[in-house]
C-alpha cells in the first residue's frame, strides 16, 4: 500500500464532497478532466450490466450544463447535502493514474429541517494524480447500493 | 357500492372537480385495491424481455398484492401471488431470477412455475407421526392465479372476471400507439425506482396532465431547446382511463437543437453541450418526438426521442407510491443508437433534466391538501369533457382518469 496514494485520493474525494455538500456546484466539474465521465448508477444495474444510468456525463462541458440547469430551469425544495466517505481503496495503479473505491453515505437536509439517509454506496474512480493542476477524475461512477431514491435526485453525489 | 363508498358524495360539477378526500381516505385506498387493482383492470407486470428463457422469474406487483411472473419449461408465461398457501409467507424472495420451481422458505412447501402446489414438506408426517390429516386440501389454498395477456413484448395480469380482453381494454388508438413504440424485440438497458411521497394517483394525474409539461418543467424552454406550438395531441380513450399525449419534433435529425444552441449562444442561458445531451435519430420514421402513453391504472409507456421506458406505479400506502422505471432499447439497435439512449436517459427519472419535478410536484400537493380533506381541485383547463383534442393545453386526460376511477369505483 503507498500511503501518498491514499492520502490524496482521500484528500480529493474530501474536497470534492465539500464542494457539494457547501453548494459550491460551479467548482463541481473541475474535479473532473475536460472529457472526464461522470455517471450515478445502482448496484442491481451493475451486477446485471446493464449499462443505464441516472446520471451520465461524458465530459465536463455536460457536468456544466448540470450545474447550469440545477441553477437556472429545474425546480426542486431548497435541499442540502451531507457526505460521509469511508477510506480509500486502492484497486489498481495504472499508468499515469490510480484506480480507487470510496464508501459514502449521504444525508438529505430539507428546508423544513427533515433529515434522512437519501444514498449509500461507493465512488468507483479513476483518477490521474498529475493533471495540470493536481488530481482530477478521468472517471467518476457512484454505485448506488439502493434502487430506489427518494421523491428526486437533484444535487449530484 | 359498500358502506364506505356509499358514504362518499363526488362533487356535483361533476368531473371538473376532484375532492382532495381522495389522497387521504384509508378506507377508500383499500378499496381501491379490490375494485380496481384487484378488480377488472389490466395491470402492466414485466416486460417480456425482462422473462428471457424457460425458468425466468421476475417480482411484480397488483396494486399492494405481490405477485411472480414467470416462465414455464414451454415458454408459457404465468404470474400468481407471490403468498404460500400455509402460512401466506412471500414466496419468492429475489427480485429476479431464474428457478426449477419455486420453494417457500418457511417450511419447504414447493410449487410449479405456473404457481400449483405441487409439494408439502412431511406431508405424511414421520414415521406415522405427525403430519397432515388426509382430508386436508392445501391444494384449494394455492395463491391465487392471474390471467395474463402479452402484448407487444408486454405482460399484463389481471384477477378481475369481467376484465375485457387487452386489445378491448387499450383501445384501437392505444394497441396502434403501443405498437409503433414496441417496433422491435425489446433488450432491457436498466432501471431504478423512484418513491414519489404522495398517493398514487397524484402521480397518476400528474402524467395525465400535459399542461403542466412546459410550465413545471423549465429545462428546454430555459434553453430554448423547444418549440412552444410543436404540433401534437391528446388522446383519451372512451372510459377515459387511457391516454395519449404526443408532439411532433419538426426536424427529425435534430437539427432544431444545434440552431437552438447557436441561437441562444449569446444569450444568458445556453447549454454549452446540448448535442451531447440530445442528438436523436428518427428511429420510428414519424417525426414524433415525444409520446406519454398510460393505460388505466397504473402503466406508462414513455417514448422521448430515442428514450425508451415503462413505468409501474405501485402503490405503497396512501401517502407513499413506488414509481419502477425500466428502460429499453431493441436487440437490432447499433453502438450509435444504445449511446444515444444513454445519454438521453439524462432526461429521465429521478435526477432527469424533465422529468425530476414529477414526484417533488406530487408530494407538493400531497403537503398542500393535508388540512382540506373536503375542498376541491379545478380540473377544468380545456373544458369539462374527456374528449381527444389537438391542444395539450387540456386536462382532459385528468377528467378521463377520473371518469374511469369512479366508474370502478362505484363513486
Amino acid at each position: 500500500m503507498n500511503l501518498e496514494h491514499v492520502a490524496r485520493i482521500a484528500d480529493l474525494n474530501a474536497r470534492y464532497a465539500d464542494a457539494i455538500d457547501a453548494d459550491r456546484l460551479e467548482a463541481w466539474p473541475d474535479f473532473f478532466l475536460d472529457d472526464g465521465r461522470y455517471r450515478i448508477t445502482t448496484a442491481e444495474n451493475v451486477a446485471q450490466g446493464l449499462p443505464l444510468s441516472l446520471i451520465y456525463a461524458a465530459s465536463r462541458a455536460m457536468l456544466r450544463d448540470r450545474v447550469r440547469a440545477l441553477r437556472e430551469a429545474n425546480v426542486y425544495e431548497a435541499q442540502s447535502y451531507r457526505h460521509v466517505l469511508g477510506a480509500p481503496l486502492i484497486a489498481n495503479v495504472e499508468t499515469g493514474g490510480l484506480r480507487a473505491r470510496t464508501s459514502f453515505m449521504v444525508a438529505r437536509v430539507m428546508r423544513t429541517g427533515e433529515t434522512m439517509l437519501f444514498a449509500t454506496g461507493y465512488y468507483d474512480d479513476r483518477v490521474v494524480l498529475d493533471a495540470a493542476d493536481g488530481a482530477r477524475f478521468a472517471e467518476k461512477t457512484v454505485i448506488l447500493d439502493s434502487r430506489q431514491i427518494d421523491t428526486l435526485l437533484a444535487i449530484p453525489l | 357500492m359498500n358502506i364506505h363508498t356509499a358514504m362518499r358524495q363526488w362533487p356535483a360539477e361533476g368531473l371538473t372537480r376532484v375532492p382532495y378526500w381522495v389522497y387521504s381516505d384509508r378506507a377508500l385506498y383499500d378499496e381501491e385495491q379490490e375494485r380496481i387493482f384487484r378488480g377488472d383492470t389490466w395491470t402492466f407486470l414485466c416486460m417480456e424481455a425482462e422473462l428471457p428463457a424457460p425458468g425466468s422469474f421476475r417480482a411484480s406487483n397488483l396494486g399492494d398484492m405481490p405477485v411472480v411472473v414467470t416462465r414455464d419449461a414451454n415458454g408459457g408465461v404465468h404470474a400468481f401471488e407471490n403468498r404460500c398457501a400455509h402460512r401466506g409467507s412471500l414466496l419468492c424472495l429475489k427480485e429476479r431470477g431464474e428457478a426449477r420451481e419455486i420453494v417457500c422458505v418457511y417450511h419447504n412447501w414447493t410449487y410449479d412455475l405456473t404457481g400449483r402446489l405441487t409439494g408439502v414438506a412431511f406431508r405424511r408426517g414421520i414415521a406415522g407421526k405427525g403430519g397432515m390429516p388426509s382430508d386436508c386440501k392445501p391444494e384449494e389454498h394455492a395463491p391465487r392465479q392471474l390471467r395474463i395477456a402479452l402484448f407487444a413484448g408486454l405482460v399484463f395480469g389481471t384477477l378481475g372476471r369481467n376484465t375485457p380482453p387487452l386489445e378491448q381494454y387499450l383501445g384501437a388508438d392505444h394497441v396502434a400507439r403501443i405498437r409503433r413504440v414496441m417496433r422491435a424485440p425489446a433488450r432491457v438497458i436498466g432501471g431504478y425506482s423512484q418513491i414519489i411521497p404522495s398517493n398514487w394517483k397524484l402521480y397518476i394525474e400528474n402524467v395525465k396532465d400535459s399542461y403542466h409539461a412546459s410550465l413545471l418543467h423549465m429545462f428546454f424552454t430555459t434553453f430554448r431547446l423547444n418549440r412552444l406550438s410543436q404540433k401534437g395531441g391528446l388522446v383519451v380513450s372512451e372510459r377515459g382511463g387511457n391516454h395519449i399525449s404526443y408532439s411532433m419534433t419538426q426536424d427529425v435529425a435534430g437539427k432544431e437543437y444545434e440552431q437552438a444552441g447557436l441561437r441562444s449562444a449569446n444569450e444568458a442561458y445556453a447549454l454549452e453541450a446540448p448535442d451531447m445531451l440530445l442528438k436523436s435519430v428518427d428511429e420510428f420514421g414519424d417525426g414524433i418526438g415525444l409520446q406519454i402513453l398510460t393505460v388505466f391504472p397504473g402503466f406508462v409507456l414513455q417514448q422521448i426521442r430515442n428514450c425508451l421506458a415503462v413505468r409501474r406505479v405501485v402503490p405503497r400506502g396512501l401517502n407513499k407510491t413506488e414509481l419502477a422505471w425500466t428502460c429499453f432499447g431493441f436487440t437490432t439497435d447499433d453502438e450509435t443508437l444504445a449511446e444515444l439512449r444513454l445519454r438521453q436517459a439524462n432526461l429521465i427519472g429521478p435526477a432527469g433534466f424533465i422529468s425530476m419535478e414529477d414526484g417533488a410536484a406530487a408530494g407538493f400537493v400531497q403537503r398542500g391538501v393535508a388540512g382540506a380533506p373536503d375542498a376541491l381541485s379545478l380540473v377544468e383547463m380545456g373544458g369539462s369533457g374527456t374528449a381527444s383534442e389537438e391542444s395539450r393545453v387540456s386536462e382532459a386526460a385528468v377528467r378521463g382518469f377520473w371518469k374511469d376511477y369512479r366508474r370502478h369505483m362505484g363513486l
